[in-house]
């Protein structure tokens, strides 16, 4: 199928696409990286009427560390973050999961930012900036807001940002020294959307459990953290009872959708399993017998 | 609404192009349709098959998720082009003596995601081979030879 | 004459691995597939699809399409109606009591599955043909669904088609011996339900027709991605009402089909008649989205099997049920019955039970129409079949490949016949186990499993035999049962002026090497270089009349009568050689392109001398000889149904009994195809046929949802095998040739699917079996169907 019509319009600054999303509202969409886009387009499934191509605002490139931040631009592609060595020492946990987001060609072209504002709830950059506490920074033509990757995630393809705030980067704290952060995932065939998936970051010394943090994506509407499970964890040391205390509370964080690659039980039983093995690599990550 | 029409200028396999076309117009029909390139192919159009690969600016990429309009300005080769320069001119002989085509449909998506995985002039697996090819389909050969392929140029070319 | 073999020849071309030159020019990008070809003044179709699966058509609003930008034709399913020379109905005379309903290529009044075709557009672009689309306004009336086979025969579910009675296709059953008693003498009877989902082909080039009406000469030319260039020449012509000769077909490079090309569709036609009626050339390219829905599918069976074995391993009986779910209507014409024909054919086909019976069902559904997709039933009845033989190993204690060793069918036993009736000759079930057993390492394997279990790692070992039907005869089947669809194929081998041999095929080449296997066969059977051979296929003006490529057939009929043409040609040359050498041509042979003296490798006359004369200097020949030059041979099976061929699968997997994935570590296939003619080419069909197969045993699956809608229409959704999942296939050939053919050759483009799905249930199945009771018994075999049957979820 071809695209329908549409108009094109390629932003030459930050100001102009701002200009360019007030003035067309919510018949206005930003073209990043297009690797989800392009394929509503192709399929007929979206039709706006102005897009707006954000590809060539350079200043929304780029990976840097400020202090203790590490500061990844929202057009920044996927292959650059993968390749990052700022990525690889600061964020460990992006550096695992990138590597499971579509594939090379797609990873040419797809922007993190694009990821986390289409906020897929199978996609591995939400549930990562989710894990790590991120900040995600938008703008406007009225000004930046920073908003807590926690307030972010709102639901189904649905965030905090508004119709005309343009996301334009990401502000992650740098992995601290005695944390460790662990991602897994399955998926059918290797770069497919995950049907299960868990990221953990947090801190484990020896087998004891502090502050660590699991985020669930892929059975919900959008990455969310097991409380309930999270709260049976820390301050625990990890062994088989906390293993099974935790993957029971953690029915009570989850609500699986079902979908066409499998039943709610089904994808309550592996991110129980994932939970397990995620926490079984942490503590061994963290020099720990599990 | 009305079609808007938008002038594209870019280089294709080394000669300049520019050409007025519909802005919904992706780069692959661009390619095809417009300048005649035909070795670049349609599998889906949603970005899952691969056999639309073209490189752009150096990176390999789907032809059918970048409208022709985002290549404004921009360096594409097409598997004709590569051809040309004989970049991978030894890996399309092995594909031909070690028959990792049939139908060949598949096959300038494969050449040029396999000749981005070869520029890496790495050490690699049968299964790394396998991962970063994993993103295009062929219905015909069932991969193995496209591996046996694409590993026998690669160790190849580590040898020197 | 010194007439040698050419399997003898030093040097003979059969059995070598030879390049093909149509991959010299894909990897260049310089491939030509239909779409790559576009004449001037081109318009593109697009079509309206029925949303639903079963809705009356009340009303068609196309006026604002009529009026959009770049349109210059929208039409109707019943105008189209007009335009043909009546419906279509998808029954044969071989299959008796079969029904079917009358089907037009466009609904006319009723949609019968989602994806229908209700309204085509023409317009300048594609992109605006679609734009068009949107404007057609289509009243629909909902109509009660028929979308589960398991209910589809109950008193009160919805019929499809009134005029049928009920939702019943066909019926059938078939055997042989004294089933019941055997059950009742048997030391164990074991039983199991078998589900397998819906499969499409997803062939990487979708399905494509160019078509060129020429109103002076009142020619119809269509390009198209085609395995049957005549086939789509009769079927179009005759729905159309334009002769027969007046159409020319032409299957430039195919990209993939396997078995989705060689039947005909509605949107096809209607392209077609839009090229006539506007004196343009129309070009259609189904795109992947609508593939899904119109691409026909395959494979929805449900299979009841039950076996009887004695103690010693022994099985002493066979019965399967099997219930088909086909489409909408029956394809026209290869029907919708196949499939369940072939299940019913085949399984338990490579064991000596005495006692077989097989019965099977054949309803239509709310869905796409199916058809023949590569290895036809084989993927069904092989997994039945070779699940209840692991399990019947297991239950007598027996290995795998002991139970097998004892029940196939002898080497040395043939000509016989299996079970379903059906005639065999020139199998090789025990050479082929052992030479697998071997190639695979068993016993290696055998203890690396039980190692790594003791480490919680589950790994599964899988054997799964087979019989696989290749070459149709033209007995019993298309057209025997009023089909206009060739069984027969033919060449055409011919001497040019230059010494070059022209090949022309009946059969086709979709990539699988057929041009070059065609060209090998003919160079070795004249005595010349490869290099002076070429083939010509897929171009109906150009080839005679010949069924295609299907049903692996073009090497085991294609091939004999290239090679019986190839001789006629080599007896008339050295008949011309020896009146211009005045030397009795018995005492003449050709080698490397030139006439010798048997026994020399002298040059005498080289070929380009024959052929200079032959078509320049008569003059210097008798006059009671006229060169020919130009030879044709026809060939098709005289005494089988089926050409069979026969092999068996290993596979070793690694089952993650926490989360159900598999992971396929190695595959292995030993197969019997005859004389082989290049050994790569054969490898690479099993290879490929074999990722085919893996993928519907893992993966594909066309999921409807109870109102009949299509859920998985896309390529993200619907899943096919890529390169990361996918194992290192080893392949192994016993080489037994066929006593149908001189040149011996059987099919092998069917071996790998057939299989495969057996091969991986067995596999899985044999690495949760010392966690669990429960079995895998359905596919595609996902995480979740192993998580229950590890009873884990
Ligand atoms: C075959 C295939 C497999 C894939 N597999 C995966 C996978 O496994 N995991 C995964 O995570 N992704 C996967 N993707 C998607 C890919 O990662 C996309 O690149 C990504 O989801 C979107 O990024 P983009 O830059 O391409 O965004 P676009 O497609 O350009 O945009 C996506 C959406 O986000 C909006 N948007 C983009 N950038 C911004 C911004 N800066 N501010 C506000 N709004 C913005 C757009 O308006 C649009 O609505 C896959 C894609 C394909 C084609
Ligand atoms: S056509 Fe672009 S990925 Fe399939
Ligand atoms: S060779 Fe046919 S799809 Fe790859």
């Amino acid at each position: 199928m071809k695209a329908p019509k549409f108009s094109y319009i390629r932003a030459d600054s930050l100001d102009h696409a701002l200009e360019l999303l007030d003035k067309h509202g919510e018949d206005a969409r930003i073209l990043a990286g297009g690797q989800s886009l392009m394929p509503t387009l192709n399929m007929r499934l979206s039709q706006p009427e102005v897009l707006v191509d954000i590809n060539r605002l350079n200043d929304l490139k780029g990976i840097s560390l400020d202090g203790d931040t590490v500061v990844i631009g929202a057009l920044t592609r996927h292959i650059d973050v993968m390749n990052s060595d700022i990525v690889a020492e600061h964020l460990p946990l992006i550096a695992e999961a990138m590597p499971h987001v579509a594939h090379v060609a797609i990873r040419n072209r797809g922007t993190i930012g694009g990821s986390i504002a289409l906020s897929d709830p199978a996609a591995e950059m939400p549930a990562c900036a989710l894990a790590l506490g991120a900040t995600l920074i938008v703008q406007s033509s009225s000004g930046k807001r920073e908003i807590p990757a926690e307030e972010f995630f709102h639901g189904l393809y649905e965030t905090a940002r508004a119709e005309n705030e343009l996301l334009v980067e990401i502000r992650y704290p740098s992995q601290k020294k005695d944390n460790v952060s662990v991602f897994m995932e399955l998926a059918r065939r290797h770069g497919d959307y995950a049907i299960a998936g868990v990221c953990a970051y947090g801190k484990v010394s020896g087998n004891m459990v502090e502050d660590m943090r699991l985020v669930y994506f892929a059975s919900e509407d959008r990455p969310i953290i097991g409380e309930n499970a999270v709260a049976a964890l820390n301050g625990k040391a990890w062994c088989d009872e906390t293993k099974d205390a935790v993957t029971s509370a953690l029915e009570n964080d989850l609500d699986p959708m079902a979908n066409l690659h499998g039943s709610a039980t089904m994808k309550m039983h592996l991110q129980k399993v994932l939970t397990g093995r995620v926490m079984d690599t942490a503590v061994t990550r963290a020099g720990g017998a599990s | 609404m009305s079609e808007e029409m938008v002038t594209v200028n870019m280089t294709v396999n080394g000669e300049p192009v520019t050409k007025t076309i519909p802005v919904r117009t992706h780069l692959v029909d661009f390619i095809r349709t417009e300048l005649g390139f035909t070795g670049s192919h349609l599998g889906c159009e949603h970005g899952v098959c691969g056999a639309c690969s073209v490189r752009v600016d150096g990176d390999v990429v789907r032809g059918c998720l970048m409208l022709a309009a985002q290549a404004e300005g921009a360096d594409v080769m097409t598997i004709e082009g590569i051809t040309d320069t004989g970049e991978i001119a030894d890996l399309q002989d092995k594909f031909v003596e070690r028959n990792a085509l049939q139908c060949g449909f598949c096959t300038p998506g494969m050449l040029m995601t396999a000749a981005e995985l070869l520029s890496h002039k790495s050490e690699m697996s049968r299964n790394d081979i396998r991962e970063f090819m994993s993103g295009n389909y062929c219905r015909c050969t069932g991969y193995h030879a496209i591996v046996d392929a694409i590993e026998s140029i690669n160790n190849e070319r580590l040898k020197g | 004459m010194g007439f040698i073999h050419p399997y003898d020849r030093p040097n003979s071309y059969i059995g070598r691995t030879l390049p093909r030159s149509r991959a010299k020019r894909a990897v260049a990008g310089r491939g030509r597939y239909t779409d790559d070809i576009t004449p001037p003044r081109t318009l593109h179709a697009a079509f309206v699809r029925s949303p639903y699966a079963h809705a009356r058509i009340l009303k068609i609003d196309v006026e604002a399409a009529k009026a959009a930008p770049g349109v210059k034709l929208v039409m109707t399913g019943a105008e189209l109606a007009e335009m043909c020379t009546g419906p279509w109905i998808g029954t044969l005379t071989v299959f008796e009591n079969m029904k079917a309903e009358p089907q037009y290529p466009m609904a006319v009044d009723r949609a019968c599955w989602h994806g229908e075709p209700v309204v085509m557009i023409i317009a300048e672009t594609r992109a605006q043909a679609e734009d068009a689309g949107e404007l057609v306004m289509v009243d629909y009336e909902e109509l009660p669904v028929v979308i589960n086979k398991d209910t589809a025969l109950n008193a009160g579910s919805p019929v499809i088609h009134a005029n049928l009675g009920d939702n019943k296709a066909w019926e059938n059953t078939l055997g042989s011996g004294d089933v019941d008693k055997a059950f009742a003498e048997a030391d164990h009877v074991l039983e199991e339900t078998f589900y397998f989902g819906r499969h499409t082909a997803v062939s990487l080039e979708p399905r494509i027709v160019l078509c060129e009406y020429d109103q002076g000469t009142e020619r119809l030319t269509i390009h198209t991605s085609s395995q049957c260039p005549h086939m789509i020449e009769t079927v179009f012509a005759r729905t159309l009402g334009v002769p027969e000769h007046n159409v020319r077909i032409v299957a430039p490079d195919v990209g993939g089909s396997f078995g989705l090309k060689i039947h005909t569709f509605g949107d096809e036609v209607a392209a077609t008649a839009a090229a006539i009626k506007l004196g343009r050339p129309v070009k259609f390219v189904a795109d992947r989205l609508e593939s899904f829905v119109s691409d026909i599918h395959a494979r929805e069976n449900r299979v009841k099997a039950k076996i009887g074995i004695m103690n010693d391993g022994t099985m002493i009986a066979a019965e399967i049920d099997d219930l088909s779910g086909a489409g909408a209507y029956s394809q026209y014409p290869r029907t919708s019955v196949f499939e369940a024909n072939q299940i019913l054919n085949i399984t338990f086909g490579p064991y000596k039970h005495p006692n077989y019976r097989a019965k099977a069902t054949v309803v239509y559904l709310n869905a796409v129409p199916t058809s023949q997709y590569r290895a036809v039933g084989h993927p069904i009845g092989i997994s039945v079949g070779e699940h209840m033989m692991d399990w019947a190993a297991d239950v007598t204690g027996l290995d795998p490949f002991e139970i097998r060793r004892k029940n196939v069918m002898e080497d040395d036993s043939y000509p016989r016949n299996i079970g379903s009736g059906i005639p065999i000759k020139d199998l090789s079930h025990q050479a082929c186990l052992e030479k697998l057993h071997g190639l695979m390492e068993y016993d290696k394997l055998l203890a690396e499993q039980a190692e790594l279990r003791e480490n919680g790692i589950y790994r599964g070992i899988g054997v799964a035999g087979f019989i696989k039907g290749t070459a149709p005869s033209p007995v019993g089947y298309y057209g025997a049962g009023g089909a206009r669809i060739a069984a027969q194929d033919a060449t055409t081998v011919k001497l040019e002026p230059s010494g070059g041999i022209i090949v022309a095929l009946g059969v086709t080449d979709q990539g699988q090497g057929v041009d070059t296997v065609m060209e090998q066969i003919a160079a070795a059977a004249i005595g010349c270089h490869m290099d002076q051979v070429r083939a010509i296929s897929g171009d109906t003006d150009a080839i005679p009349y010949g069924g295609g490529t299907y049903a692996s057939r073009a090497t085991a009929i294609g091939g004999e009568a290239t090679y019986q043409a190839a001789l006629d040609l080599r007896r008339e040359i050295l008949h011309m050689a020896g009146i211009l050498l005045q030397t009795d041509p018995e005492n003449l042979d050709i080698v490397d392109g030139n006439v010798v003296d048997d026994g020399s490798t002298d040059a005498r006359i080289p070929l380009s001398e024959i052929g200079r004369i032959g078509h320049f200097q008569l003059g210097e020949l008798p006059n009671d000889y006229q060169p020919v030059l130009s030879h044709t041979r026809r060939y098709r099976l005289q005494d089988s149904p089926y050409i069979y061929t026969n092999g068996i699968h290993g596979a070793y997997v690694e089952v993650d009994v926490d989360t159900g994935w598999i992971k396929h570590l190695k595959h292995w296939v030993v197969e019997d195809c005859g004389r082989i003619i290049n050994e790569q080419l054969a490898d690479e069909q099993i290879r490929g046929g074999c990722v085919q197969g893996l993928g519907g045993a893992l993966y594909e699956h066309c999921i409807y949802n109870d109102y009949g809608q299509l859920q998985n229409g896309t390529m993200a959704d619907y899943v096919t095998p890529m390169m990361s999942e996918m194992p290192d296939i080893h392949v192994g050939h016993v080489q037994t040739p066929t006593s149908e053919s001189e040149l011996g050759a059987k099919g092998a483009g069917e071996s790998g699917t057939g299989a495969a799905p057996g091969v991986m249930m067995n596999a899985v199945n044999n690495a949760i079996k010392p966690l669990t009771e429960g079995r895998v018994t359905e596919q595609p075999i996902t995480p979740e169907l192993v998580l229950k049957a590890l009873r884990k979820i």
